[in-house]
């Protein structure tokens, strides 16, 4: 029986320890904001926060999540319902499709917490993980400013 | 296509003759639905007041408008309603958008095409007007006066001289009551009080996107449903020679495995065939589908070799080919002597790989089917699987989700079918997944191109004679099993409107069999028209060692419309009149002429490791000018500074999200140029996933894309693909002024660039 946290609920599973932590989150824990998009861990569309980190979940077994502390894009919002890096998003008006928008944004928020303030090169090496298809790119960039207080 | 879709407009008039059956077959047959959503033509068709298949008003106000086109990331699903939220006056914060099931009844629901806009623009500004001047027409009479005297302002009606207002929801009762005015009757506001066109909204869903809450095909769910993988031949056309399943079946949470027939060609959206394991969850159906023992023959399409076949087409292009366009005598100029320049270009097949793969989930009971799915086209949808099921049409209802992206591809719901096929089995609701390598593998690909091009020049190196020639598998062979030639909807796009005046030019293709499914792409065949003649017609000025821009101008020739007619080119021009949209190269002379003043185009040199390069197209009825600027390294990373666009469009709806469209159409570009390679072996696709289908991700995209958009009353023309075709050519003639090397064929990542650079 492994044991873990999502979005700050106990969980207990004792399916396939080998099960990606992704198809728990979607297809058992029914919280469809994280996104599949390549299994092996190269588009970042799944991305979560496991102990605070950005991670892919289509790579975690559930082995690997024993007694850690999983967020989804669902939990991330505070009081006003909203995160800073979500508001920025909007404002920014980032999305197309929006489908790899959960991860770039999970991805965005681990990023600001490690790095409050970063650089160009600081936003592109962690967020070179992460594909979005439509090219919103320079929103993604200017967005991670707006919401980091740095100049664009 | 206007006439046809203002005729079905008007069919809403009819109220309630298409909505009660199928209200009825909603909640009779269709329970146990978690993914909850109205169904379009339910909401409207009960709103006291609903004079247009699109728009329904509730007597609190509520404007419930319906986006009939999908939703894949080009906004289509905010800017067609906001035309009828503008006509209507309504106020956009009481506007509730309704996605409509695949139904006729709203005209063509096929998302491609850049059309969604240019078809619906008027369609959709006359349910607004009709709804407007019905609620004008019931407060008149409330008050007593004229209706001549009374005016919309926002969400209400005012009469001018006594200054009295009433909400529309006040006024939605007695304006049900009225007899639905005769179109002759209802006129459209003037351009100078359009409230939301020119200026836009941001996308309906832009908060749902940023929360996790929108919902995709791939989160569709329905009690009691199994998950399905499928293992689709290797080969196109392959099928099942023996199958052991036990091993499969032995994979927990696996509940079955079954067999899908492989199509009869012409392929068109049939399943491909395989064998399908269905499961509790999408990870059991994954584990089952890899335990499966299964020997294929693979069939006829195990000659295709990427390597080979592109010989092949080289080969076909050096030869004289269909002649699509011909004026003057290209050959007597060829034999005059006088110098000759001949390049070849070439793209490989590429793979849409949109970030949401293709999906769906069918329940089917009985001959009626419930069908939810990620489509760029939901009564294809209807119409594949009453054909495989063998059951009316009007018995699949389609749901359309949002789309994880689309680009073309799913355009083609072999997906949707394959659910349908695997639900009837089953005895059960079956949503079917596709993998990453499924998408990448068994794509309806973009098709794989070759270029020939030949031009003689005169001694200060302009041409005299342009002949060019291509040679691609063309998407006809999806629809006619051995299809080989390009047809005038091919040939459209960038060959038999290339805008040069000159004396002497032809246009030909040549024939090539397909051996894998080929489908639209986004800006389809403008990819590697544009590519051949734009990057030639900068080797042209190469040679001529003259300003790049000069020199296309001179080639683009005066102002003036492009008569086909007297050309003898059957043209199409994408479905829209030439009278309405004709091939003006005054307006691409002018989109050029700004892109090159608003880039600062000539006040930096070229050369060194940088370089400024040009290009400029119109598709989808939409001028566009392109200037990319790159630096290239000593290591030979090709870095990508600025992007910028000039565009004329016609009339825009909504601003921010047509830049939007050409930011990205732009990273499309460079994924395109740095990476796009599709390679088959045996047969057999040898890309599978991001590692070897790369797409372009942050750092390498281009840093800062500008987008201006020419100010016009024109009508409006497409904007979601205008922004790719010129891209590409651009690209690679800036690398070619900054390192000296000329792109001919794609992609970059197997040219080597370091060095070219002095460090």
């Amino acid at each position: 029986m492994i044991q873990f946290k999502l979005n700050g609920k106990q969980q207990s599973f004792d399916g396939d320890p080998s099960m990606p932590l992704l198809w728990y989150v979607r297809d058992i824990a029914g919280l469809s904001g994280t996104k599949f998009g390549c299994g092996m861990g190269f588009c970042g569309a799944c991305t979560v926060h496991r102990n605070g980190k950005a991670v892919r979940s289509c790579s975690i077994p559930m082995s690997g999540v024993a007694g850690q502390e999983i967020v989804t894009i669902e939990a991330i919002a505070g009081a006003n319902g909203l995160h800073p890096v979500q508001i920025a998003w909007i404002e920014n008006s980032v999305p197309q499709c929006g489908y790899c928008q959960s991860g770039q944004i999970m991805q965005a928020v681990a990023l600001l917490a490690e790095t409050p303030k970063p650089t160009d090169a600081d936003i592109e090496n962690p967020m070179a993980g992460n594909i979005c298809r439509c090219g919103t790119y320079q929103r993604i960039r200017a967005a991670i400013k707006q919401a980091a207080g740095v100049k664009a | 296509m206007s006439t046809a879709i203002q005729n079905v407009s008007r069919r809403g008039f009819l109220k309630g003759m298409f909505s009660a059956g199928a209200f009825v077959l909603a909640v009779r047959y269709l329970p146990d639905v978690a993914f909850a959503e109205e169904i379009a033509r339910d909401v409207i068709d009960h709103a006291p007041l609903h004079p247009s298949v699109y728009v329904g008003l509730e007597t609190d106000g509520t404007v419930y408008i319906v986006a009939h086109r999908s939703e894949m990331g080009t906004s289509s699903r905010t800017s067609v309603p906001l035309i009828l939220a503008d006509e209507l006056d309504a106020d956009w914060a009481r506007v509730k958008i309704i996605q409509a099931i695949g139904d006729p009844r709203y005209g063509s629901q096929n998302t491609d095409g850049s059309r969604s806009v240019r078809d619906f623009f008027n369609p959709m500004r006359e349910g607004g007007a009709t709804a407007r001047l019905m609620l004008v027409r019931a407060a008149a009479q409330q008050w007593g006066v004229s209706p001549d005297e009374c005016s919309t302002g926002l969400h209400q009606v005012i009469h001018g001289p006594s200054g009295r207002k009433a909400d529309y929801g006040q006024l939605v009762a007695a304006a049900a009551k009225l007899p639905v005015p005769a179109k002759s009757e209802v006129k459209f506001k003037p351009r100078s009080q359009w409230r939301y066109i020119g200026k836009g909204e941001n996308p309906y869903d832009l908060r749902d996107y940023c929360t996790g809450k929108a919902n995709f095909g791939l989160d569709a769910k329905v009690d009691g449903m199994l998950y399905a993988a499928i293992a689709h031949p290797p080969v196109l056309g392959g099928t099942v020679k023996s199958l052991d399943d036990k091993p499969a079946l032995a994979v927990k949470g696996v509940h079955q495995t079954t067999t899908i027939e492989t199509f009869k060609a012409p392929c068109v959206f049939q399943p491909l065939g395989g064998v399908a394991v269905l499961a509790d969850n999408t990870w059991a159906a994954f584990q089952g589908r890899k335990q499966l023992k299964i020997t294929w023959d693979n069939g006829a399409n195990a000659v295709y070799n990427s390597g080979e076949f592109k010989r092949q087409l080289q080969e076909t292009a050096r030869k004289p080919g269909k002649v699509w366009r011909n004026q003057g005598d290209v050959d007597k100029e060829f034999a005059t002597g006088k110098k000759t320049i001949e390049a070849e270009y070439y793209i490989p097949h590429l793979a849409h790989a949109s970030m949401e793969p293709p999906m769906a989930l069918a329940d089917v009971r009985g001959d009626r089917i419930e069908v939810w799915t990620a489509t760029q086209n939901p009564q294809a949808v209807q119409d594949s699987i009453a054909s495989a099921l063998k059951v009316p049409k009007e018995n699949v209802v389609c749901h359309v989700t949002l789309l994880g992206g689309g680009f073309g591809r799913k355009s083609k719901p072999d997906n949707a079918v394959e659910a349908a096929v695997l639900s009837r089995k089953a005895g059960k609701p079956v949503k079917v997944v596709w993998s990453r390598e499924d998408d990448i593998r068994f794509d309806y690909y973009h098709t794989v191109s070759a270029a020939y091009m030949k031009a003689a020049v005169d001694d200060k190196g302009r041409p005299t004679a342009w002949l060019q020639r291509n040679v691609f598998p063309p998407i006809a062979s999806i629809f006619q099993a051995g299809a080989e030639s390009a047809g005038p909807g091919d040939m459209q796009q960038g060959w038999t409107d290339i805008p040069y005046d000159l004396p002497n030019l032809r246009a030909e293709n040549g024939p090539a069999p397909a051996h894998v499914r080929i489908g639209w792409f986004r800006s389809v065949a403008n990819i590697y028209q544009a590519f051949a003649v734009q990057s030639f017609t900068d080797e042209l000025a190469a040679n001529a060692n003259a300003d790049r821009i000069q020199y296309a101008l001179e080639l683009i020739g005066p102002p003036r419309k492009i008569d086909f007619k007297a050309l003898g080119v059957d043209y199409p021009n994408y479905g829209g009149s030439l009278e309405e949209y004709p091939v003006d190269t005054g307006r691409l002379r002018h989109v050029i002429e700004q892109v090159a003043e608003k880039s600062g185009w000539g006040k930096e040199k070229s050369g060194n490791g940088l370089g400024y390069g040009f290009a400029a197209h119109r598709s989808f009825l939409t001028y566009v000018a392109c200037i990319v600027k790159v630096e290239v390294n000593t290591d030979g990373d090709i870095s990508i500074p600025r992007v910028d666009y000039v565009i004329d469009a016609g009339t825009v709806v909504n601003p921010d999200r047509t830049k939007s469209q050409f930011e990205g159409a732009a990273v499309f570009g460079t994924s395109i140029a740095r990476y796009g390679e599709i390679t088959a072996k045996n047969g057999v696709i040898e890309q599978s996933n991001f590692n070897d289908y790369q797409v372009t991700r942050l750092p390498e995209a281009p840093r800062q894309t500008n987008v201006y958009i020419v100010e016009s009353d024109a009508p409006p023309a497409g904007v979601g693909e205008p922004g790719v075709p010129p891209f590409v050519p651009a690209f690679c003639n800036a690398i070619f002024a900054a390192t000296g090397k000329r792109v001919r064929e794609l992609p970059l990542s197997k040219m080597d660039f370091s060095k070219t650079a002095k460090s």
